[in-house]
């Protein structure tokens, strides 16, 4: 029993770590350059699959997002940029391509959006902190004038 | 003062579900195209039959011209051939195919059985000319006028109500600004 636990621990923890490297990438589309190869895994974990809109283009197995990641191999091979690639991507199907949005004008309120319902909620709390305080301070007072009494 | 801090979160809560309830209205699938009001890509595709000419962008010239996404294998593509046929019978607009990622033959073939309603159709077996239309899937339709900027794209088949609610008016404003008919 405590064997067979261990064995299944020890699969569930493999099968995790190797989860991430698999993605939907075929044998064939490999590249022999192992650091172009790397490079163009890295930039298809940013870009959306159009199709399945919740993947990038490494995890799906979507014919189009094929397309894409043989397209960018061919790109990385051809001598082009990481910034090249992307913006060949964007200027084709917009922001939309990335799973990250770019810090611009008709996005600055979805990147700020944290910090100013941080900023909300940190003065909602000190107020309260602070009236709290303000509460506990009167309160032996009161005790001290129901002595009197 | 006392019951502003009770009303706050509730008035916060309204106005956050109103914000999301207007979400929910919106398509997700609905991706709205990079290429609007930009000039078609430079491309050129083989033909895929020697009946039918094949499409490149010089093609866009002296009329508006429908391009098509279409292929065989796509089920939507059935839907709205019979559309497209109607439309093969204006005369003051071009309707070109891109034969998308399909099979040597398979297009030809298609278009022998159901009726061809393209002047130009250009054969894209590894879909790079799509990509370059920033196309997500099949169908597909863009409008470009005769000065060969896109004006329209619609992901979908267009049938009789799509072309009513949203191509007529954009071939009319193209006509009214006076690009439909090239130089």
């Amino acid at each position: 029993m405590a064997r067979s636990l261990r064995i299944f621990l020890a699969t569930l923890i493999l099968s995790m770590g190797a989860a991430p490297i698999v993605g939907a990438v075929e044998p064939d589309e490999v590249l022999e350059d192992e650091a172009l190869e790397e490079r163009a895994r890295a930039l298809s974990r940013q870009l959306r699959c159009v199709v399945c809109q919740s993947q990038n283009i490494d995890d799906s197995n979507a014919p189009l997002a094929k397309d894409m990641r043989i397209l960018l191999r061919e790109r990385l091979m051809a001598g082009d940029s990481d910034e090249e690639i992307i913006e060949f991507l964007v200027d084709r199907y917009g922001d939309y391509i990335l799973l990250k949005p770019p810090v611009q004008q008709n996005t600055i309120l979805l990147w700020a959006a944290p910090f100013i319902i941080f900023l909300i909620a940190g003065a909602g709390a000190g107020a309260y902190l602070i009236a709290m305080k303000k509460r506990n301070r009167d309160e032996p007072d009161d005790k001290a004038g129901n002595e009197a009494t | 003062m006392k019951r502003l801090a009770f009303l706050l979160p509730l008035i916060i809560f309204a106005l956050i579900s109103i914000y999301f309830a207007a979400g929910l209205k919106r398509d997700p699938s609905r991706i709205p195209s990079a290429l609007i009001d930009r000039p078609v890509p430079e491309f050129s595709m083989p033909a895929i039959s020697e009946d039918i000419p094949p499409f490149s962008t010089n093609d866009i010239a002296d009329k508006i011209t429908l391009i098509n996404v279409f292929a065989s294998w796509c089920i939507s593509c059935h839907v709205e051939h019979p559309f497209l046929m109607e439309l093969s019978k204006r005369d003051d607009l071009y309707i070109a195919g891109l034969n998308w990622k399909e099979r040597a033959g398979d297009g030809e073939a298609w278009l022998k059985q159901y009726g061809n309603p393209y002047d130009f159709v250009g054969d894209d077996p590894d879909g790079r000319v799509a990509i370059d239309f920033g196309v997500t899937g099949a169908p597909e339709t863009f409008i470009v006028d005769a000065k060969g900027r896109i004006r329209f794209r619609f992901a979908g088949p267009i049938t009789e109500p799509v072309w009513e609610r949203d191509i007529k008016p954009v071939i009319d404003a193209i006509k009214n600004e006076g690009a439909g008919v090239g130089a």
